[in-house]
């Protein structure tokens, strides 16, 4: 740390990460103000302080609407969607991107370069383009609107994604270790069991972490190949109706977004640093 | 009891290119060898040949003379420090250290791995910090944890690859003479590879010299020094390295750059025929005649001296000279092998520190032709090299090793007669 | 006893041997890496084959029997339809606007990570919350800030002008003003990422060097032009490439703020009314496999002209 600095120069950049704080803080804020205002206050700046912006009473009618009210149907099977779809989906892409990056970064054999550089092309594929073919598909097959019909595509997003942050990690793994366990008396398994798997699976449990990300914040797939029985939450934001045909379903979307971001926020405030090391690891030399 | 045989062991890689070209060694129990050479030499490939991380292409290697070329590392019962220590990070130094013992299941109780454990880092003074993980660690403590984890094992053999060279200065010495002590006390067969003669003259019974996948010459290191069987052996030990300097041959006398040497016996008959040979000559051969008295039958001369270095217990002098254009190709091949940089053609004399010689100063030196090592310079073996005399100093060293190891086993049983 | 034997002859026989070694080391790797491979093609660059096949027909879903195969006419329609260039035309500004908002102030975030002292943790812990938010959520939570009813950015607009600022201002009410709140939403989601990566590009430039620029004299800008920039230019360009083809891609941010009114609609949802809603498969296609070339030209641009080489990076 740059010890040379001034004291000047370090309230100057701690007074900057403040309003960088409050900028990124803000419309997180702002969403649980308007998940708690009550269908009165949402639209009435005599109820509520900071111009509008927080309650002067706090009413969480929005979320006995969303979990045991009128939205309650839409919403309740959507977040069970959204996980069964998004833990899967998780899950299949990670197992299977953990023996490709193992093989990668551990044995030498032709194509590595081509699987590494196609799953950076592959990630970068418009989704959007997937989704017509597949919606023509699903339709024929009876896909559509089920919950394998979303895992597939899931796939697309977190496969590629998966494959090459793994790699990037694997490839910091000083796989002399194996060796030296091996010359210790371990067999294959005792190498792989002892010391190569307490090695990897930090790396492994960020990568599952960022691809669970990414397919949490799926709406294009959710939102064209489903209609309600296999729907996320993100896609079913976008059906939510008020308490009457009058009412703005607001509050209840507000409410429902808090729900799901709970988790995230979760994960990112415990795993901060290891989410940083995989975001970067895999698309600059670090 | 453990021997390891190397018979017309080669690697080659995918190109063809044999990276270990038909080594042949047969190393004795309890004997420490070393493999040295400069960078490409082969030596990491043949370390990990022998303890099973690199197939061997063909040739046989033998332990306990039974032949273990298909055998995985774990059935061939070696302990081995790597050169980064390949330590476990996730485990703790004692856990490090217990790793083998408990990779053999079943065979040694808690209490054994405890007690053994405990045994190997009171021995390294590891003893307060087995708690610790090893990214916590110093350079010197994690080499020790290292050691640790091979001496645990009742290994057949040590191998060590290149263990010192992550190490600074003063503690790569604290560590050598410790290697040595342990070596000694456990009796226990060892090959060393390093690059650093100076680890490989102060820890081996045996050096194998190797260049470019070739063993060039395996004797005890006083060999090695006193009779090289050519240029590139001679050139590699010593420090500062041996002078070579281009002599024309006429008749009788080989005409040096600064001085005429009189030759006479088996060497005239041996340098009949050629133009020019090369002279090898020891910086600490040259002296000072000033403040010296030099031996017999030295041939003085005087030369200018160009720089000087003072050390306190010694002194280096440097003479440049013009060199001979037509060994000047021979002697940068030389140079490239030794990984030398190509500089200036210099005469470095290791003069007393009486000498009161300074710069610009034409100094009066001398030397004793009976030391001077005489090279053919097309295929740069010595003409000089005595078989009697080494054959001599080979028997004295092997003496000598024995000797050691009994006194190592004496005050063992000592103590261990002490402590009871 | 110790010998010396130096011969250079090998056996040839011996070179089958280490072949199979590395034939078997061949298989082994594809026999692991092979199964994510081809599953990873087969959900991806199979539909991408399978809409260039259906962009060649007229076909409606709830007409099947009316298929026919059209060519390249899908094409011709689309490229001439002033909607395409409408949907193209807002797609490259918000790329534009993005990319030089998020450049700027991701370098600034980047730089102040890299040098702050106090709060470092909880700085860098934050910014990435934006990151793992649902992008959904995002468009949401500032659709409700800017509509007049529900919202607050009028009322501190109002404030902060001294009322000079309508607060009856309809931000959806225009094209302009409704990109520049789709542009806030993608802004404030995405910018982390983008300082993240020139955070780590960041990391790798010497600090002596630096530090050897400071005593040869040069200024901060200077530093920053001269040091700074060529040292990270390999991760600058690999986050530019990276958010420029996430803009070119940008779907739910409009689709939940305006739904594509006011001429808001992207390349993206383009392609997803053409599908969804009107069933036009073979018309929606074609778009598909226009957005797929227009991305892959970007990338090829990227990496021939500014020479990215993405593979080199985290690869040995």
């Amino acid at each position: 740390m740059d010890t040379t600095m001034s004291n000047k120069a370090k309230n100057g950049l701690g007074l900057v990460s403040i309003v960088i704080m409050i900028w990124t803080i803000i419309p997180l804020l702002w969403i649980v103000a308007t998940s708690l205002k009550s269908d009165a206050a949402l639209a009435d700046p005599k109820q509520n302080v900071l111009g509008n912006f927080w309650p002067k009473d706090i009413s969480w009618d929005n979320y006995k609407l969303i979990f045991s009210g009128g939205a309650s149907d839409l919403f309740v099977p959507a977040l069970w969607h959204s996980i069964i779809v998004c833990v899967v989906a998780t899950v299949i892409s990670v197992a299977l991107a953990t023996f490709c990056a193992y093989a990668i970064s551990r044995l030498d054999f032709p194509g590595k370069k081509l699987i590494l550089t196609s799953s950076l092309a592959v990630s970068f594929f418009p989704v959007i383009a997937m989704v017509t073919p597949l919606f023509n598909l699903w339709r024929q097959v009876g896909l559509f609107d089920t919950i394998p019909g979303l895992i597939i595509p899931y796939l697309a997003l977190t496969l590629p994604l998966s494959i090459w942050t793994l790699s990037a990690f694997f490839q910091q793994i000083p796989w002399e270790m194996e060796q030296a366990a091996q010359v210790d008396g371990a067999t294959s398994w005792q190498a792989f069991v002892k010391v190569v798997a307490p090695l990897a699976a930090p790396g492994v449990f960020t990568t599952a972490i960022i691809a669970f990300f990414t397919a949490w914040n799926d709406f294009v797939f959710s939102s064209n190949l489903t209609a309600q029985n296999a729907q996320t939450v993100p896609a079913a934001l976008n059906f939510f109706t008020g308490a009457s045909q009058f009412v703005q379903p607001t509050g209840a979307i507000c409410a429902a977004a808090v729900i799901v971001t709970i988790p995230v926020v979760i994960l990112v405030l415990v795993f901060q640093r290891r989410i940083v090391t995989g975001l970067t690891s895999g698309a600059v030399k670090g | 009891m453990t021997t390891i045989n190397l018979e017309h062991i080669v690697k080659k890689y995918g190109d063809g290119f044999p990276a270990i070209n038909d080594v042949s060694l047969d190393i004795k129990d309890g004997e420490f060898v070393i493999l040295v050479g400069p960078s490409g030499s082969g030596k990491s490939t043949l370390l990990r040949m022998i303890v099973g991380l690199e197939d061997i292409t063909s040739g046989d290697l033998l332990i306990n003379d039974k032949r273990v070329n298909d055998l995985a590392p774990r059935d061939r019962n070696l302990a081995m420090v790597f050169q980064n220590y390949a330590l476990y990070p996730h485990l703790s130094v004692f856990e490090n250290i217990a790793f083998p013992l408990r990779l053999q299941k079943g065979k040694h109780s808690e209490a054994e791995i405890k007690a053994k454990v405990e045994d190997a880092a009171g021995m390294l003074e590891l003893t307060e910090h087995l708690d610790r993980k090893p990214g916590n660690l110093s350079g010197g403590q994690r080499q020790r944890v290292a050691m640790g984890r091979a001496i645990v094992r009742d290994a057949d053999a040590f191998l060590f690859d290149e263990p010192l060279s992550n190490l600074d200065a003063k503690l790569r010495g604290q560590m050598r003479t410790e290697i040595a002590r342990m070596q000694r006390r456990l009796g226990i067969t060892t090959v060393y590879v390093t690059h650093d003669q100076t680890e490989a003259m102060t820890l081996g019974d045996k050096v194998a010299v190797l260049k470019r996948g070739v063993l060039q010459q395996i004797a005890s290191p006083r060999e090695l020094y006193e009779q090289p069987v050519n240029l590139f052996v001679a050139g590699f030990i010593g420090s500062p390295p041996m002078n070579f300097l281009p002599a024309r041959v006429d008749g009788s006398t080989l005409k040096l750059p600064f001085v005429d040497v009189p030759i006479s016996g088996e060497l005239e008959s041996k340098v009949q025929g050629k133009d020019v040979v090369i002279v090898g000559l020891r910086p600490e051969h040259l002296k000072d005649a000033t403040v010296e008295t030099a031996p017999q039958h030295s041939v003085h001369f005087n030369a200018v001296v160009d720089q000087t270095e003072w050390l306190g217990n010694e002194q280096y002098a440097y003479i440049p000279y013009d060199a001979d254009p037509s060994v000047q190709e021979q002697l940068d091949e030389l140079d490239r092998d030794l990984d030398g940089e190509g500089m200036r053609t210099q005469l470095v004399v290791n003069l007393d520190a009486r000498s009161r010689v300074l710069e610009g100063d034409e100094a009066e030196l001398a030397f004793d032709p009976a030391v001077m090592q005489v090279f053919d310079p097309e295929t740069g073996d010595s003409l000089t090299r005595d078989e009697a005399k080494a054959a001599e100093i080979a028997a004295d060293s092997e003496k000598m090793r024995k000797a050691a190891l009994e006194r190592a086993k004496a005050r063992e049983a000592s103590q261990a007669e002490r402590s009871a | 006893m110790t010998t010396v034997d130096i011969k250079p002859e090998v056996s040839s026989q011996e070179a089958a041997h280490l072949s199979d070694r590395a034939k078997a080391e061949r298989n082994l790797g594809w026999k692991l890496a092979g199964p994510a491979f081809v599953i990873m093609l087969l959900v991806t660059l199979y539909p991408i084959c399978y809409a260039v096949y259906l962009s060649l027909f007229n076909y409606r879903l709830t007409d099947p029997a009316g298929r026919k195969l059209v060519w390249l006419q899908n094409y011709v329609t689309a490229l001439s339809d002033p909607l395409f260039w409408q949907a193209f035309g807002t797609t490259f500004a918000i790329v534009v606007i993005t990319l030089i908002v998020e450049l700027v102030l991701g370098m600034a975030i980047a730089m102040v990570m890299n040098k702050v002292v106090w709060p470092r943790r909880t700085l860098r812990t934050i910014v990435l919350i934006p990151y793992a938010i649902v992008t959904v959520v995002s468009a949401f939570s500032w659709k409700y800030a800017a509509q007049i009813d529900t919202g607050f950015f009028n009322h501190w607009l109002h404030t902060l002008t001294f009322g000079a600022w309508d607060e009856q201002f309809n931000w959806f009410g225009g094209w302009f003003s409704s990109i520049v709140i789709i542009c806030f939403s993608e802004i404030w989601k995405t910018t982390p990422f983008m300082s993240l990566l020139l955070l780590a590009g960041l990391a790798q430039v010497d600090s002596a060097q630096e530090e050897a620029a400071k005593v040869d004299g040069a200024t901060w800008w200077q530093r920053f032009t001269k040091v700074i920039l060529p040292n990270m230019k390999a991760a600058l360009m690999v986050a530019l490439l990276f958010r420029t083809l996430d803009a070119v891609r940008i779907y739910d941010n409009p689709y939940v703020m305006t739904g594509g009114a006011n001429k808001t609609t992207t390349l993206s949802m383009l392609v997803g009314t053409e599908t969804v809603s009107r069933v036009e498969i073979g018309m929606g296609s074609a778009l598909a496999v226009i957005l797929f070339v227009i991305v892959l030209i970007i990338a090829f641009i990227f990496v021939k002209l500014f020479k990215v080489d993405l593979t080199t990076s985290g690869r040995s």
